[in-house]
């Protein structure tokens, strides 16, 4: 298979100065049915202060690339077959266990996307947080509970003193998952992994968790990675996006440049997908067909069976991540016309 | 949780009342003269005849009888055998003796049984996994009494390791084979409930995110994943707990401990009704202890269970 060079970084696979880079990524799982390849060559980066958003639908390996950052792929089925993921510079997928311990909560800290589940049923969630302090920072019962209702106040928890005692169940979910956003901040990381944060919730506590997120991030400048796929949570919280599709970036750009003019097939399907008021009473319009079995991945180009522009060369070349210069990059045999158009 | 404990409590009064009278029914109506082969060849004297007839009542409706027993055990009196033993003298001598076995047993099933079942739901299909399961099928297979006798015989008669009988001071050492042999098929199912439930919960939500808050593998194994996992084995052993306290009619036999279940039999054959009656109402009151104790322990593991 031709692949193309890492984008964004410079081209050497030397530490670049970069706070987290995932650098041409491969993972496949191995089940009783065969061999599916999750992430074929996922390369992306995100520094301090800036916020990542990662798109795709679901199957498209958006959470598999963040499980393998945090270390918390089920293995097996999951393997990683190739690749990096640098950390300062150093790849986390050589270090002992012990040195990706350390690094996970204070270097690189994840928020799951069900936070009902993702939380201990039978922990108190104040006892949940101030774990973090106690056990890492090996603070005492008492000041370790005094930090975890710092943490509940920040997350913007009413009644935080009082609700440090309530266990899961006894939220909401959307101050279920601001519990979870301050447990994962609890000892300051430097990036944030946050997994389909707003999924599991209502449309109007998503804007209120979303804009939490965003806030906390901007305050403490910490790089954020945002794994959605939903492309309404993104544009405002968003720096750059990269589109994911059967286990590839396919796309990255400023959030700008994607929406005004996306330089992907598949991204352009996505944008036009999202209903608008100006269409209404009309059929929402969709991408054609399902993504393709990632046990059988389509030669050339795997968005090709779906692809309204699909030509022949789609179907034998996989088209190589070009730099499309201003920080873009498609993965498209006809990126440039599709930019240069009006 | 207040409230939820006085309505257990309030909840034990019926289920008393009607297992003991069940069971007083079922004793004292056995067919057959209470009386026959009590006083050797020649049959029991009228005036014995008259006291006991009294004593128990015998002439009364099943009701009145039932009534007055009750009436006499709540104050403490638990009658005398047609020997005219104090019945409350058997109990309390023989029950000391099936706790400490009791006691030894569930220690046994809860390490062995618990360890076992943690390292192989840990790393399952390793060689101690595929030991555990054929090792646990084969003590849920045999019955009590063939493990029993095997191990005494083994340990206590061809290789002298044991005492084959434990003598009457009830050392805990000596007490280690038969409480193995009483805990052996319960130990076997722990290790299995647990297994599964480690295996179960080692891919839950929380356990991942426990991982990704960067805790020690012990921390999170130790305090996160047991936790959950021990719901259901704590329902079995204490279901067991129940059953363990009721005497072991096998166990006692074959190692000659002086336990209630070997009263209970003895007292069955040889038709001492009351003192049947006696021991069954204190095993029913045990057992229902047991069962409000384990409930209260459920709930203070899950704290779903305690607000609702």
């Amino acid at each position: 298979m031709s692949e193309q060079s890492a984008p964004g970084a410079d081209g050497s696979g030397r530490p670049s100065g970069r706070l987290l880079e995932v650098d041409d990524l491969r993972v496949e799982f191995r089940t009783r049915d065969g061999v599916a390849k999750v992430i074929n060559g996922v390369t992306y980066h995100v520094d301090a202060g800036e916020t990542l958003a990662v798109l795709g639908e679901s199957g498209s390996g958006k959470s598999v690339t963040a499980q393998t950052i945090m270390g918390i792929l089920d293995t097996p089925p999951g393997f990683v077959t190739g690749g990096q993921v640098r950390f300062h510079g150093k790849d986390m997928l050589t270090m002992s266990p012990e040195q990706r311990r350390r690094i996970r909560g204070e270097g690189i800290a994840m928020i799951f996307q069900d936070s009902l589940s993702a939380l201990n049923p039978v922990f108190t969630v104040g006892f949940q947080i101030a774990e973090q302090f106690r056990v890492r920072r090996g603070m005492s019962r008492s000041d370790a509970k005094k930090r975890a209702i710092e943490m509940l106040d920040q997350v913007k928890i009413p009644n935080a003193k009082g609700r440090f005692s309530n266990y899961p169940h006894q939220f909401s979910g959307g101050m279920r998952q601001r519990a979870m956003i301050a447990m994962s901040l609890a000892l300051d990381p430097e990036v944030l992994i946050a997994d389909e944060p707003t999924t599991a919730l209502d449309v109007t506590v998503q804007a209120q968790i979303m804009d939490l997120l965003g806030e906390l991030q901007r305050e403490r400048q910490m790089g954020m990675i945002l794994i959605t796929h939903d492309l309404g949570v993104v544009a405002d919280v968003a720096d750059r996006i990269a589109v994911m599709y059967a286990g590839r970036i396919v796309e990255e750009a400023d959030v700008y440049d994607l929406y005004r003019k996306p330089a992907h097939p598949y991204t352009l399907g996505l944008l036009n997908s999202i209903p608008r008021m100006d269409e209404k009473g009309q059929e929402l319009r969709t991408i054609k067909g399902l993504p393709p079995n990632l046990m059988n991945i389509p030669p050339g180009c795997a968005f090709n069976p779906r692809c309204p522009m699909a030509q022949p060369v789609c179907r034998e070349k996989v088209p190589p991540l070009l730099q499309l210069g201003n920080g873009r990059a498609s993965a498209c045999h006809f990126a440039e016309e599709l930019v240069n158009r009006d | 949780m207040g409230r939820y404990l006085l309505r257990r409590l309030l909840q034990l009064v019926p289920v008393f009342i009607g297992t003991t009278f069940l069971i007083y029914w079922l004793v004292w109506s056995v067919p057959g003269d209470p009386f026959a082969g009590k006083c050797g060849d020649r049959g029991c004297p009228p005036n014995y005849r008259a006291m006991m007839t009294e004593k128990y009542n015998l002439d009364e409706s099943i009701w009145v009888q039932y009534a007055s027993y009750m009436k006499n055990l709540l104050q403490g009196d638990f009658g005398i055998t047609f020997g005219g033993r104090e019945i409350s003298d058997i109990i309390a001598t023989s029950y000391p003796n099936t706790l400490k076995l009791a006691v030894v047993a569930l220690a046994i099933e809860a390490v062995i049984g618990l360890g076992a079942g943690i390292l192989t739901g840990l790393r399952r299909n390793g060689f101690l996994d595929n030991l555990v399961l054929v090792s646990t099928l084969f003590l849920i297979a045999l019955p009590v009494f063939v493990i029993g006798f095997v191990l005494q015989w083994l340990l206590g008669v061809k290789w002298g390791i044991i005492n084959p009988t434990v003598s009457n001071e009830m050392r805990f050492s000596e007490l280690i084979v038969p409480g193995f042999v009483l805990g052996s098929a319960s130990m076997a199912y722990i290790a299995r409930v647990a297994r599964t439930s480690i295996a179960e919960n080692r891919r839950a939500d929380y356990v991942r995110t426990a991982i990704a808050k960067g805790l020690p593998m012990r921390r999170v194994v130790g305090v996160h994943l047991l936790r959950n996992s021990l719901i259901p084995v704590v329902t079995l052993l204490g279901t067991d707990l129940g059953a363990l306290m009721g005497g072991a009619i096998v166990t006692e036999g074959i190692f000659g401990i002086n336990g209630i279940g070997r009263q209970v039999l003895r007292s069955i054959v040889t038709k001492e009704s009351a003192t049947v009656v006696g021991i069954v109402v204190v095993l029913v009151v045990v057992y229902l202890v047991m069962n409000l104790v384990v409930d209260l322990l459920y709930a203070a593991l899950d704290p779903r269970i305690r607000y609702e």
